[in-house]
């Protein structure tokens, strides 16, 4: 079943850091570690969610696709103690594939706050598969689920495959489910936590709700901002100290285009980008919060009503907000998406959404070219955009991705992650950021040091060189836009990854971060650089967003439209706002 | 008497019928614990119309109106 902690166990017995999340469906694709048990290498695989045997959304094909074509030595499934009223049911199916089942009863931490009692030596009988008791959490009952799995890897050393028969079958399994909760769990019918309803009343309100959730992103973002930036600070005053300490003297003795290249390439430009590691870091802390704390559901709650007229529904603005850390994970996501047509208009939306790699070149703007108590409002006038462009592109392609999915999504308790997970988490997601974005990045800065330097000579960034042949080229497009030549040799390299914008156009002005603020607030005025936001912000967000959009779409239809649509949007939207912002005389 | 689930009340609690859905959404219900027998109550409805908020022996979740419209429950005797 979905969300009942898997990806915490496989995290605690592999050491590995799969994503967790308090949401089901964040686990949308296999996921494999190899760890000692029983005196051998085993692996482990982590599996999204199913509800049962006969799903075919994209995240359940990949179960069954494992569990029919893969050997495995037995399967271990989790389950959330809290609800097994229904959630044995699955335990049920699963039996039928004849595989050695170990069964865990997870989250007893909350079940037992509940007051559930399960006789789990009942179930075990019933079921023919060890049971036990489990936190994955917090590491209860975690020594003798480890020993459980040892045992079963020792009884049955052979990989076997799963009864086919067991996917057709059809479930008769009702009776059968009902006398197997009345025999082992012990709670009331209708079950009542007085915490999650406390809360429940006031996120949830018919008309408090929605301004609540708006306002807590505010502050959020203010809090990022508040955190964020005096460490960004921090770290532009030790690269400085570098610079002058180490690199300096190092160089001292270098031929002038070494130097160039490395100080005005390679420094300027991959150190700008690293100052915002902080901000990125402290961001992703707060995303893992909000994705552990079950209001991501809450939000699919409340938006629902507006997501339906816009033909989506509440999981699509969901993965809108998950698209705040990175777009990609979000689009893989809308997995748990049943209709296709659904499925593709959500991920025609979801590129708008506003990604870290973009909150970077944003923030670096805002601080720019607007004063300090303007910047967090500009910055949220921001998201604020991307959430009404997503909504625009809906409203408009709707007719022609219609779909009628019925809705029905699980309300998870409120939760908050340990100090761990959290770390965990972050650190997972910011190392992404530097893992995957820095080859981007270095390769990026250092070709546009070519582009700005060569040919041999000429002045840097000059009109005469090979960066201003091609901004001249490219002119007729972004002037009316505001956005001056130079500028729009940095929105090039950012249809790679957004990352590399900072660093190319450090590089262009040949300048650090101070000098480069100072510079582009020379020439940008607050029209010229919102116009030049709002265009990154709208047009592809990256080359890895495109290729996921492709992978999951399998359509190169699609995927063209999914380019061309922000694209041609982005230039109509910076267009109209700076001619009408000019006309006003701004 | 037998009412549809989109008709109930915040705060009322019933037992479910009866459940007209096609297979895989009927699945999909049984799987979140809505199955004929099972006590299910309504705990609010969504902003401007929207889903309902129900919970169903152990479990909440949402639901939106016109699914829940196919599920018929009898009010369970106020206690
Ligand atoms: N209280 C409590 N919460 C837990 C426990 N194990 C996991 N959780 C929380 O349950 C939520 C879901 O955990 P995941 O590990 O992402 O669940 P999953 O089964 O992998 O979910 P999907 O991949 O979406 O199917 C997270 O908020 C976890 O922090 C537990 O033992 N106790
Ligand atoms: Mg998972």
């Amino acid at each position: 079943m979905p969300n009942t902690g898997k990806s915490t166990l496989f995290n605690r017995l592999t050491g590995a850091a799969a994503r967790i999340g308090n949401w089901p469906g964040i686990t949308v694709d296999l996921l494999s570690a190899k760890v000692l048990l029983a005196g051998a290498m085993v692996e482990v695989v982590d599996l999204p969610g199913i509800y049962n045997l006969h799903g075919f959304s994209d995240d359940e094909m990949v179960v069954r696709r494992f569990l029919e074509t893969q050997a495995v030595n037995g399967l271990v499934v989790v389950l959330n103690a809290t609800q097994l009223d229904r959630q044995l049911s699955l335990a049920l199916q699963l039996k039928r594939l004849g595989l050695p089942l170990v069964v865990l009863l997870n989250m007893v931490d909350e079940a037992k706050r509940l007051g559930i009692r399960v006789d789990t030596e009942a179930l075990a009988r019933s079921l023919g598969a060890e049971v036990a008791l489990l936190s994955a959490k917090y590491g209860q009952g975690f020594e003798r689920v480890r020993g459980l799995v040892e045992n079963l890897l020792r009884r049955h050393p052979a990989a076997q495959h799963g009864h086919a028969e067991a996917f057709r079958e059809d479930e008769d399994i009702e009776a059968e489910l009902a006398s197997l909760v009345a025999q082992s769990v012990h709670a009331p019918a209708l079950l009542d936590d007085a915490r999650v309803q406390a809360l429940d009343r006031w996120l949830l309100h018919p008309w408090l709700g929605l301004p609540l959730f708006f306002g807590a992103m505010f502050l959020l973002f203010q809090l990022v901002y508040g955190v964020g930036t005096p460490l960004q600070d921090l770290m532009e005053w030790l690269l400085v100290h570098f610079q002058s300490l180490a690199l300096d003297p190092l160089l001292a003795g270098a031929p002038p285009l070494l130097k160039s290249f490395v100080e005005d390439g390679l420094f300027n430009g991959v150190g700008t980008v690293l100052t915002f590691l902080p901000i990125i870091v402290v961001f992703f802390l707060f995303m893992a919060v909000v994705e552990d704390s079950g209001y991501l559901s809450r939000a699919a709650f409340l938006m629902d009503a507006v997501m339906a007229r816009l033909g989506l529904d509440g999981r699509s603005f969901v993965m809108q907000l998950m698209g705040f850390g990175c777009n990609v994970p979000a689009l893989m996501g809308t997995r748990v998406m049943r209709s296709r047509a659904l499925r593709l208009l959500t991920m025609l939306v979801l590129p708008f959404s506003l990604c870290s790699a973009r909150l970077q070149v944003f923030l670096f703007l805002t601080t720019a070219i607007f004063s300090p108590r303007a910047a967090p409002v500009v910055m949220f006038s921001l998201y604020l955009a991307s959430i009404a462009i997503a909504f625009f592109t809906a409203l408009l392609w709707r007719k022609r991705f219609q779909s009628h999915e019925p809705l029905l999504l699980e309300l998870p308790p409120y939760r908050l992650p340990t100090l761990k997970q959290l770390v965990l988490q972050a650190w997972q997601q910011s190392g992404h950021f530097l893992k995957g974005a820095s080859g981007f990045i270095v390769i990026g800065v250092m070709l546009v040091w070519l582009l700005t330097h060569l040919p041999v000579g000429v002045a840097p960034a000059s009109a005469q060189s090979w960066a201003g042949a091609i901004a001249d080229w490219m002119a007729p497009a972004f002037r009316p836009l505001g956005i001056d030549a130079l500028q729009s040799i940095a929105l090039l390299f950012g249809f790679v990854a957004k990352e590399v914008m900072i660093g190319a156009l450090a590089v262009i002005y040949g300048v650090g971060e101070d000098a480069l603020k100072a510079a582009l607030a020379a020439r940008m005025d607050w029209v010229s650089a919102y116009s030049f936001m709002l265009f990154t912000l709208i047009y592809t967000p990256c080359l890895s967003t495109v290729a996921v959009l492709k992978q999951e779409s399998k359509s190169w239809a699609f995927t063209a439209l999914a380019v061309a649509w922000p694209l041609a949007l982005a230039w109509g939207i910076s267009f109209a706002f700076y001619q009408t912002a000019r006309a006003l005389g701004f | 008497m037998d009412t549809p689930l989109d008709q109930l009340h915040p705060r009322q609690t019933a037992e479910i019928q009866s459940i007209q859905a096609e297979r895989e959404f009927s699945r999909r219900l049984f799987a979140l614990g809505l199955r004929p027998g099972q006590l299910i109550r309504v705990l609010r409805s969504g902003p401007l119309k929207g889903p309902l908020h129900i919970r169903v022996g152990h479990t909440d979740v949402m639901i939106r109106r016109q699914d829940a419209r196919r599920i018929q429950v009898r009010l369970a005797p106020q206690t």
